[in-house]
């Protein structure tokens, strides 16, 4: 297969790399492109070849949405300028490569936070737009678009356009998974803190009812706030949580040995994970004794604790290539959501879940408020729960269907960035502006240049 | 394109009537499959096998194909994938002969050969080439365990399915990190029509453990999968016998 490749352009030869999501499933082969200007984007645009391209960015969507089988990916993490910062606005206009931790390492010192972050800081600017993610503050900022002032987008005819809110090519492009063209940068508006340390307060939930319960009642509190549920707990126990809920810590909530320096960013860092590890190291026993700790070592109730911002926001991003203990086969990460006032389709999710003993780690339950205008975008006002669960699990794809059924019916969806695996038929009952979304691509891009597997697998 | 369970969406079957080809394709129809092509000379049989497909709820599409005719595989399979990704190539024909009358007729034995052998290198070839330019997608090889070890009881037939397992093992290797995976399937006896009226061996199995087989295999990216798995273990110990003794086993 590999000697007449040279002579063949549409065989693939050795420029082509595996590539898969951050879960590492459902590998596939694409041309990686690391454009390092925005001519050179929009040359790989214009040359990226009848199987289309997509952008990537760090490569911590879940799935399948950063990948193009037999065509381009490019990879714009080599676009990495901060343009300019806005201290006394509280603006920022950077490229679209720059990751979330490198804002936090520019800004804090100025006194300003990314308006949104995920559970991790390795994502970037354009990453975040096209996911529209959400964090632990969504029932109070909303997702990340919500805070973007304009985005420069390099769409299919090799144009550069300006987009702003309020546009139908913004709320494409927001949650759009990459698929309305690549953007080049963003002016995005910051939030204000005083210190780079949070104040948290923690209590325990013991079981489902008595969480959601907690939550509904004190959310609207805090800026931020999350539940880490155990999903291996049964019975009696069913449900049972940490709460985890906090703000950033005011000035004067500093003992005086922080007050020197404030605004300091410190993220420990420890080895990466292994690159092989033996398959079976997560079984039930082992994920329930590491829940059963969890849940012991979380104070009954503490409040006004501080802590810096890499634990409270992204207690993974300390283990580089966590994901790798998942082992060969990889994980699939489900994330879904279900309207206020569908609490029954929740707990007989969390339930059934529950019963069935997946060894998920524990899951995360919060509450999300406003929506935003992305088509695509994930976060309804409701309940929202994000697992992990071991691909090679028997039987898990046809359970994970049940539940999309239920979902749908329910009203609900599940995570684009995070999805590997939905049925294409429940698509359309989940996002229900998926035709204008279609209709916005099939007349800005009509020739089909930006496509991933993501689409391809769910005809976006 | 592949879900993250390894389950294809879009299935073409090289071999369409046959058995478990079509218990493969009712189990990935069950999962994720919904356009499917049958590949075959064109036989009541192979519209029928479609038909019942088609009940399950697929897109099913017959395609006119002769395993012994190599020059056409070029154009009748380029056409099938001009219409789109296919996610999984089940490469399943294959003839099993009348040992004792291919032994007497040259002619025929060369029939088998060129079936299992030849027309396979030749649409494996065709088909590794498409699913390498698009960058994904499952190669599924049908080989058996009488490629394992000659044995005198069907030693043409074994033969015919030990080049093409060799083929197909290379092809694997050739195709490594294109993000195509090339997985051979070894089952042991199967209950079908190829094999009815023939002694059973131990071991049997049916056309339905097979596809579960392939279902696993696909989860995992397998290689190389036995039916039942403990062939596994069997044939290994059973290639290692001196000749003179596995001559004169009973099997």
């Amino acid at each position: 297969m590999s000697a007449d490749t040279d002579s063949d352009p549409d065989v693939m030869g050795l420029d082509h790399t595996t590539v898969t999501g951050w879960g590492r499933t459902a590998p596939t082969a694409a041309r990686l492109i690391r454009p390092r200007s925005y001519e050179e984007a929009a040359a790989a645009v214009r040359d990226c070849g009848a199987r289309g391209g997509i952008p990537r960015g760090l490569g911590r969507a879940y799935g399948d949405a950063a990948q193009n089988a037999g065509g381009s990916v490019l990879d714009m993490t080599a676009l990495d300028r901060v343009h300019a910062i806005d201290a006394d606005g509280g603006t920022v206009l950077c490229d679209a490569g720059v990751s979330l931790h490198r804002l936090m390492e520019v800004l804090l010192p100025l006194g300003w936070f990314v308006p949104v972050t995920p559970g991790t800081r390795y994502v970037t600017v354009g990453g975040a737009i096209g996911a529209d993610i959400h964090g632990k503050n969504h029932h109070v900022s909303g997702s990340f678009a919500r805070h973007v002032l304009a985005l420069e987008l390099l769409t299919a005819d090799g144009e550069i356009r300006t987009v702003i809110p309020g546009t139908p090519l913004f709320d494409a492009t927001a949650g759009g998974m990459g698929l309305t063209g690549v953007i080049l940068t963003a002016t995005i508006r910051l939030q204000p803190v005083e210190t780079s340390l949070m104040s948290v307060d923690t209590e325990r939930a013991t079981d489902l009812d008595d969480l959601m319960a907690r939550l509904a009642a004190t959310d609207h509190r805090y800026r931020y706030s999350v539940a880490w549920i155990d999903l291996l707990a049964r019975g009696a126990a069913t449900g049972r949580a940490v709460l985890t809920r906090g703000d950033h810590a005011p000035l004067d909530a500093l003992p005086a040995r922080l007050r020197r320096d404030p605004l300091a960013f410190r993220t420990p860092r420890l080895p990466a994970t292994p690159e092989i590890l033996p398959e079976g190291l997560l079984s039930r026993t082992t994920v329930g004794l590491f829940n059963e700790l969890w849940y012991r070592k979380a104070p009954r109730a503490r409040t006004g604790r501080l802590q810096r911002i890499s634990p409270f926001f992204h207690p993974l991003d300390g283990v580089p290539h966590w994901n790798r203990v998942y082992g060969r086969g990889g994980f699939v990460q489900y994330q879904f959501v279900v309207g206020y006032g569908r609490e029954d389709a929740l707990r007989r999710i969390v339930r059934r879940i529950s019963e069935r003993r997946c060894p998920s780690f524990l899951a995360v339950l919060k509450r999300f408020g406003e929506s935003d205008p992305g088509w695509l975008s994930f976060p309804v006002p409701g309940w929202t729960l994000a697992l992990d669960i071991p691909a090679g699990l028997p039987g898990l794809g046809a359970f994970l269907d049940e539940l999309d059924e239920e979902i749908a019916a329910a009203g609900g969806r599940v995570y684009l960035a995070k999805d590997a695996r939905l049925r294409p038929e429940l698509l359309a009952a989940m996002y229900p502006r998926l035709d204008d979304f279609r209709e916005l691509r099939a007349r800005l891009d009509p020739r089909g240049v930006f496509v991933s597997d993501l689409a391809r697998r769910l005809s976006l | 394109m592949k879900d993250a369970f390894g389950l294809p969406q879009s299935l073409l079957v090289l071999g369409g009537t046959s058995e478990i080809a079509l218990a493969t394709a009712r189990r990935l129809i069950a999962r994720r499959t919904r356009t499917v092509w049958l590949a075959g000379r064109p036989s009541p049989a192979l519209e029928e096998a479609a038909g019942q497909l088609r009940g399950l709820g697929a897109d099913v599409h017959t395609v006119a194909f002769d395993a012994l005719d190599p020059a056409s595989h070029e154009a009748v399979l380029g056409k099938v994938f001009a219409e789109g990704d296919v996610d999984m190539v089940l490469l399943a024909f294959g003839l099993l002969g009348d040992q004792a009358r291919d032994e007497r007729e040259p002619e025929a034995a060369v029939r088998v050969a060129q079936t299992n052998y030849t027309g396979a290198v030749s649409a494996g070839l065709v088909c590794a080439r498409s699913l390498q330019s698009q960058g994904h997608g499952s190669l599924v090889v049908m080989s058996s365990v009488a490629g394992e070890r000659a044995r005198r009881a069907n030693f043409i037939y074994g033969s015919s399915k030990a080049g093409l397992d060799a083929f197909a093992q290379g092809l694997g290797d050739a195709l490594h990190g294109t993000g195509v995976h090339v997985m051979i399937v070894r089952p042991g006896f199967v209950r079908t029509r190829m094999t009815a009226g023939l002694p059973e061996a131990p071991l049997a199995t049916t056309p339905e453990a097979v596809a579960t087989a392939v279902e696993l295999g696909l989860r995992r990216r397998t290689e190389t999968v036995w039916v039942p798995g403990t062939l596994r273990v069997v044939m290994a110990a059973l290639r290692h016998l001196p000749r003179a003794v596995f001559r004169r086993l009973p099997v």
